[in-house]
């Protein structure tokens, strides 16, 4: 490909051979390791759901169980294939009778390895199957309906209540959204179960449930069949409960995932090690189910600053890319992030904006790029707040981004109202329609504002690569060199839902799932 | 719909000002013009339209306008409108409480803690309770500060520990403790269902019920924050919108020496 940015094309795949030494080392580490979060999920693959007397989760009682018993390192499915080749009951059935302190699956004589194993395929085999017809369904829906043009324009939805949400969520959709977000509630990201049911209750968003994405996809295939256009669904795979959220939106057919380790370490205080492990089974499930995942560089510069760090957010990026690969995840699932976020003040900042976005888009040529709008400076003042938009959008259209995050006029006032949500689609349709082909017409000059820029961006984010891989990433993060956050190995939250593999542990899932569609 | 575009009609009010009735200015004293923009859960149509200036009279603005409307989805329509305000308000008499020391640089600040205090204070922030909201915490304390106005990270002076987010209301306590902070920073950003009203409560009832109230100066900050909010829920000062860390640092200052000079 020709660099528009002059971008020594050399340097990136330097710079890419570095992350994938950081990012291998990161999976040296995960593959010993199990979490409480993993196990849940496995729970969930093997078909156990629904909650107690007291709205705990199934999945939550099986893992606490061995977990107490000090066997967690052994796994849940180890346990689960033993118990059904015992009893001859079913996993749910097991967790039932579990539950109900009518049985104890750590105490159960033990069933040779190859009953046990025949056993867990069998009911592994039955998800992989639910999850494959999921992907077929959307695949078909887009082969059939088809979509709208790229950058996709992505909306929030976030009134605490999912039957409210679908209102808005149909009224964004039919203004011509074509990917909805359902928010999450304030504060879910570490609950360390995932709620169950329908729920009507929330601040600032809506809990992720299984039953709630289920009711929102539901009714975006009733608006997109009407509107002959397939409306993505979007929710977030993030904090404790990383492989579960995965896992549930896989059964129901959710397209887009957040999905980053890094942002949960950072700005959720969520431990390391633990998030770590969470996030490749996460990665591992998203990629199967044809989800697309979207990282959280963007926020780094909501707390850095957007001109001086820029090099932090390509650095993760090339970071991310490389564990999505580990993960089985293509280029063409990852939406890595990054954002609009200089200072109105800051003079050319617009040039720097297009030169950060159009070196992203070069050096990430198949990922539907995930471009995040102002929020840092948004004032209040909501007539510039809709200028500041619209040149987001314009940088956004230029650089032929993926996934374009509506900015709202509203920002850093409330959750948007449904004419807030008007008035941004229409800013970026005028913009995305009056302006579709720039890209194609414009060049940067050789030695202007704007190659200087992508160089120097490029330049420092090697350095600070080459500093990482020295130090290896969680060292790295304990010195707090992304978004000037710093973060201890051994604090934050859920380290002590980690323990690592035992000799009886299995997950066939990883292999199943990265053995192809 | 453009009715008032080169209007001729005469403008026969008092085009004077009068403190003791003030209304909105649009281009000529007292036309009281006002825009607003609104959704009514209604099909578009003339029904809506009439529904929308009916609304708008109802509010106590003449001659409504609807400049513009757009169905959202069938049974949502918006509107852009003008009217003319017929209410007026008192100016004169108004009394707003506010955060009355004078607010200095952080250089004066600096120098006015070491001259007046003689000693770092210790200043401990957080978003607290469920919100995840790091941006106003992290403009008023981190080291680089927000829009030139340098954070309390930079302060010779003070000692400044950002808890970050998502900070329960105990444990927020039990560092300012270990710390031993001289001032408390609460941030609340979300503010959905009044949740901020809540958390914003039980820390004071938290910090009553351990005998410490008294023992620290108590501030919080937030975009739907105000001084006299922050009074009426028990925090010795609130700042809202457009408050940067010289407006904290000096208040805190100012309180901590007033309040030695008292004991």
């Amino acid at each position: 490909m020709q660099s528009k940015l002059g971008l020594d094309f050399k340097r990136v795949e330097h710079a890419r051979g570095v992350a994938g030494k950081i990012a291998a080392e990161v999976q040296g580490f995960v593959e010993g390791y199990t979490t409480v979060a993993v196990e849940r999920t496995l729970c969930r693959l093997a078909g156990i759901d629904g909650v107690d007397e007291s709205q705990v989760p199934l999945p939550n009682v099986v893992v606490d169980f061995i977990k107490e018993r000090g066997v967690l390192g052994e796994g849940v499915l180890f346990h689960i294939g033993n118990a059904m080749v015992a009893t001859g009951l079913s996993p749910q059935e097991i967790a039932e009778k579990l539950s109900a302190g009518q049985l104890d699956i750590t105490r159960l004589p033990l069933a040779p390895a190859d009953k046990i194993n025949e056993a867990v395929m069998k009911i592994a085999a039955e998800s992989i199957k639910i999850i494959k017809s999921r992907r077929e369904r959307r695949e078909d829906y887009l082969k059939t309906l088809g979509e709208g043009k790229r950058p996709y324009l992505y909306v929030i939805v976030a009134t605490g209540n999912i039957y409210e949400d679908v209102i808005q969520a149909e009224a964004a959709a039919r203004q011509g959204a074509d990917i909805i977000a359902v928010i999450r509630t304030t504060g879910q990201s570490l609950l360390d179960y995932v709620p169950f049911g329908a729920t009507t209750e929330g601040f600032g968003g809506t809990y992720a449930t299984q039953e709630n994405f289920r009711i929102m996809r539901s009714a975006l295939d009733k608006t997109g069949e009407e509107l002959g256009r397939y409306i993505r669904l979007c929710n977030y795979c993030s904090g404790l409960c990383m492989p579960e959220i995965a896992v549930m939106g896989a059964f129901e057919g959710l397209d887009v995932m957040l999905n980053d380790a890094l942002y949960g370490i950072l700005f959720r205080d969520i431990n390391m090690q633990r998030t770590m492990v969470d996030q490749f089974f996460s990665r591992v499930i998203n990629g199967f189910a044809g989800v697309i995942i979207n990282t959280g560089e963007d926020n780094y510069l909501t707390t850095a600053d957007a001109f001086e760090e820029a090099h932090t957010v390509l650095a993760s990026d090339l970071i991310n890319e490389q564990l999505a690969l580990l993960a089985g995840l293509p280029q063409q699932q990852m939406g890595l992030g990054h954002a609009f976020e200089m200072d109105p003040d800051l003079e050319n900042g617009f040039i720097y904006e297009l030169a950060q976005a159009q070196m992203t888009r070069e050096i990430f040529p198949d990922a539907p790029l995930k471009y995040m709008p102002p929020t840092k400076f948004m004032t209040g003042n909501i007539f510039k707040g809709h200028i500041q938009d619209a040149l987001f959008n314009m940088v956004g259209i230029w650089t032929g981004q993926g996934i374009q995050l509506l900015g709202m006029p509203t920002e850093a006032i409330h959750t948007p109202f449904m004419s807030d949500r008007y008035l941004s689609i229409e800013n970026a349709k005028y913009i995305f329609s009056n302006m579709r082909s720039i890209g194609d017409e414009m060049e940067f000059r050789e030695g202007g504002i704007a190659r200087v820029r992508a160089a120097e961006v490029l330049n420092k984010s090697i350095e600070t690569l080459e500093k990482i891989e020295k130090e290896g990433l969680f060292s790295a993060l304990e010195k707090g060199m992304f978004g000037d956050v710093k973060r201890p190995r051994n604090g934050g939250k859920g380290l002590d839902g980690v323990a690592p593999k035992g000799g009886n542990y299995m997950n066939p899932f990883i292999n199943l799932m990265l053995g192809g569609k | 719909m453009s009715g008032g575009l080169y209007s001729m009609q005469s403008k026969d009010f008092d085009k004077t000002l009068d403190l003791t009735s003030v209304k909105p200015y649009g281009d000529t004293m007292n036309d009281g013009k006002i825009q607003l923009s609104f959704t009514l859960p209604v099909p578009a149509g003339d029904e809506a339209i009439e529904a929308a200036k009916q609304l708008i009279k109802k509010m106590g603005l003449d001659n409504p306008q609807v400049v513009f409307y757009k169905e959202l989805m069938p049974g949502f329509t918006f509107f852009n409108c003008y009217g003319s305000c017929t209410h007026t308000v008192d100016y004169s008499t108004i009394y707003v409480p506010k955060v009355e020391s004078g607010v200095m640089d952080m250089h004066e600040t600096d120098i006015f803690i070491r001259e007046q205090i003689g000693r770092k204070l210790v200043i401990v922030g957080a978003s607290t309770g469920t919100d995840a909201h790091t941006v106003g915490i992290d403009a008023i304390m981190n080291m680089k500060g927000y829009a030139g106005h340098y954070g309390l990270e930079r302060y010779e002076m003070i000692e400044a520990f950002n808890l970050g987010s998502q900070v329960p209301n105990d444990e927020f306590i039990a560092r300012a403790i270990e710390l031993k902070a001289d001032a408390l920073l609460v941030s609340q950003t979300v503010t959905q269902k009044d949740v901020h009203i809540k958390n914003l409560v039980e820390l004071v009832e938290l910090l009553e019920a351990e005998g410490l109230r008294e023992k620290m100066i108590l501030v919080c900050g937030g975009p739907r924050l105000s001084h006299e909010l922050a009074k009426e829920l028990g925090y010795d000062a609130g700042f809202g919108m457009n408050s940067y860390a010289d407006d904290v640092a000096s208040y805190i200052a100012q309180e901590y020496a007033k309040r030695a000079s008292i004991k």
